[in-house]
């Protein structure tokens, strides 16, 4: 165990070396956002008052279990939800490269139309069928160019078009090929070149790599860890592959049942989380340094969200769940000790209602 | 099936935590609300009046207050208390007239539409699903019945037989319009035998009749009732059209015959609009029943529309236009 954590740590020292220093300043502020699904007399609320804040050049890691509300989180911040999803509270503020800040669910129909892909770009979960198979993909890339530069020339479009390629590692000549003259990987990897095209100040990535295989998982993903040092725009990553995050996130927010139950730096989530959802889905992969030890995953299945427990919704499937878990909701709030930085949302962590944190929570 | 397994899921979820815990409180399930169509404004509004042209349909000859055909000596008369909708050039009773001739009217939309859709499903779901020769052979079938002039063809068989009463137009025009029925299904079933749900039930190893039936067809219903619900209309109009040139036999009632003695007789110069103006009315209202329906059915069969379409009005009066790609936002307190 500890020889893992001295290799994450060095790992970690050498990433933060690296990069463009971020200085704290919030590029994307989620507040109290809520969401419903369903436009009838009981809609299913799927996010309760999530609140993030994205920092400048961050690479910010959304994990959790299938439908704990990652994606509604991040489409429902940039009103991409499909009916039948409603917002009913909250706030999104994006603040632009001049400091001038919006809120993104206050702008009218062309105001959200120009933000996008401008300030925001979204690469999504199947990505690879985003492509139309009828156009080459150097016209795909330089239409999307030119419908927010519309003053551009052509050919001067065409030309970052080729950039963009060679800045994901795709030869320039491929401008020419069709979607389905290409790999999956090469596929994806044109996506996020047309992401970065108006070099977004915000990155949003829906499970990027889930179709791909491991290795081209971590190359592109790299890459655009390598882009972001370049070209210092902020990241969102939602996956459910933990390990992944840890390596390439500065901060991770780990959700369940359409909260945010603990938010902290990856390595300190890592090595020592606080929300036993969080230890527990720690311990559901393995080490990938350090010695052996006993898969434990979490027991149960996440909650039906349509109707939710009265208390903390993991309360059920909590190791550590008293009678007061069952019956009031936690919320987010510093931890027992006050750690710089962290977050969680567990009643664990107030002193006035447990004695002491039990020890997988407390180194 | 899907379905049935993510309930059992769910409520097996919903038990474990149960048997081990001192009784947390879970709401109750929410019931499936039934009857879902009926609850749509909009099909309710279409089908409460095909319900009252069925009834008349049914019922008519039984209710009317005269016998539609009954010369009498009250020549033209406007709406008066003895004739509602008052009496044509020979003395005959119009309202008895409109509701006798509902009967004509449905029958030959109902047959028309039916064996139009049928016959459009078979050759147009069968044409799309199985491809190669058998598809070449029944799309240049639907391409020629596409080019027939179908009211000519209904005017040179109707002057052929010695009586073309309601039936015989109704199954020509089945005959003659299910083409574009046909050909809108096949490419839409062509499209839809590609997709990743209908491989992977043939990887299951499911028969094709139920491949067809089972996984293709229902995600079809939209556009097979929206084909039934323009050939029904397409019908009506076809036979009151026929009627009111002469074309069928003038003793039959339907609207059409009542347009056809109005139209022969001057009504419009001499001011007699109770002669044409309820019977047109009448046409006007069948076709908007069965538009309405046809949009209930739109709402309806889409699983993720039905939210929508449901609460339509609630939506209207909370200020939400769903739309794919801006998500409405609404903060009202919660009551």
């Amino acid at each position: 165990m500890s020889a893992s954590i001295t290799t994450t740590a060095e790992r970690g020292a050498v990433r933060e070396g690296g990069r463009p220093s971020s200085g704290g300043e919030p590029v994307l502020e989620i507040r109290d956002l809520s969401v419903d699904y369903g436009y009838g007399d009981d809609p299913t609320h799927v996010l309760r008052k999530v609140s993030l804040t994205l920092n400048r050049g961050e690479v910010l890691g959304l994990a959790g279990e299938s439908g704990c509300g990652k994606s509604t989180l991040a489409y429902a911040a940039t009103r991409l939800l499909a009916p039948p999803g409603l917002i009913t509270s909250g706030e999104v503020w994006l603040t632009g490269r001049d400091g001038t800040r919006a809120d993104l669910l206050r702008l009218s129909d062309r105001e959200l139309r120009s933000t996008r892909w401008q300030d925001i770009a979204i690469v999504f979960q199947g990505a690879m069928s985003s492509l139309n198979p009828v156009y080459r993909i150097g016209r795909q890339i330089v239409d999307g160019i030119l419908a927010h530069r519309p003053g551009l020339s052509r050919s001067a479009a065409a030309e970052r078009a080729a950039e963009l390629l060679e800045l994901v590692g795709i030869p320039a000549d491929r401008l020419r090929s069709y979607p389905h003259q290409l790999s999956g990987g090469m596929r994806q990897r044109v996506m996020i070149a047309m992401a970065l095209a108006l070099e977004p100040q915000v990155l949003i990535m829906d499970e990027p790599t889930t179709a791909l295989d491991v290795v081209m998982q971590r190359q592109i993903l790299e890459q655009v860890m390598e882009l972001r040092d370049r070209l210092g725009f902020s990241v969102v990553l939602i996956t459910h592959d933990v390990s992944l995050l840890v390596e390439v996130a500065d901060r991770i927010a780990i959700m369940y049942a359409g909260e945010i139950v603990e938010q902290a730096d990856a390595g300190d989530v890592y090595r020592r989380p606080r929300h036993p959802y969080a230890h527990g889905l720690l311990g559901s992969f393995p080490p990938l340094h350090g010695p052996r030890r006993e898969l434990s995953g979490i027991p149960g299945s996440p909650p039906d969200l349509s109707r939710l427990p009265q208390g903390c919704p993991f309360a059920p499937r909590c190791p550590h769940a008293t009678d007061v878990c069952r019956e009031a909701r936690p919320v987010l709030g510093t931890t027992r000790s006050a750690e710089h930085g962290r977050l969680v949302s567990c009643h664990l962590h107030d002193p006035e209602l447990r004695d002491v944190l039990p020890a997988e929570l407390a180194r | 099936m899907t379905t049935s397994t993510t309930l059992s899921a769910a409520s097996a979820a919903s038990v474990a935590p149960a048997a081990t815990d001192p009784v947390p409180v879970v709401p109750a399930r929410r019931r499936a609300p039934r009857l879902l169509f009926v609850r749509n404004a909009k099909a309710l509004t279409g089908l409460a009046l095909l319900g009252l042209f069925a009834l008349l349909a049914i019922v008519g000859p039984w209710i009317t207050p005269y016998d539609p055909s009954q010369v009498s000596a009250d020549l033209l008369q406007a709406p008066s208390p003895a004739h509602w909708l008052g009496t044509d050039h020979t003395g005959r009773d119009i309202l008895s007239q409109i509701i006798v001739g509902t009967r004509g009217v449905m029958v030959v939309g109902l047959v028309a539409g039916v064996s139009a859709t049928v016959v459009g499903v078979i050759v147009g779901v069968t044409a799309g699903f199985i491809g190669g020769i058998g598809d070449e052979t029944l799309s240049a079938l639907s391409n020629v019945f596409l080019v027939i002039p179908q009211l000519p063809l209904i005017i040179i068989i109707a002057a052929q037989l010695p009586s073309a009463g309601g039936l015989t137009v109704a199954l020509v025009i089945g005959a003659t319009g299910w083409a574009w029925g046909a050909r809108v299904l096949r490419a839409q079933t062509l499209s839809l035998r590609r997709r990743d749900f209908v491989e992977a039930a043939r990887a299951n190893g499911e028969r094709t009749w139920r491949l067809v039936l089972a996984e293709v067809l229902p995600n079809l219903t939209a556009v097979i009732a929206s084909g039934f619900v323009g050939t029904v209309t397409f019908a009506v109009l076809s036979q009151v059209t026929l009627s009111f040139i002469g074309i069928t036999p003038v003793s039959e009632w339907n609207w059409g015959t009542i347009l056809f003695w109005a139209q022969n007789n001057l009504a419009l110069q001499r001011g007699a609009w109770w002669w044409f103006v309820p019977a047109g009315a009448c046409i006007a209202l069948l076709g908007m029943a069965l538009t309405l329906v046809n949009f209930g059915i739109d709402e309806f069969v889409n699983p993720r529309l039905r939210s929508t379409g449901l609460h339509a009005r609630s939506l209207r009066r909370r200020g939400i236009r769903p739309r794919v790609g801006f998500t409405p936002v609404v903060r009202e307190e919660k009551s």
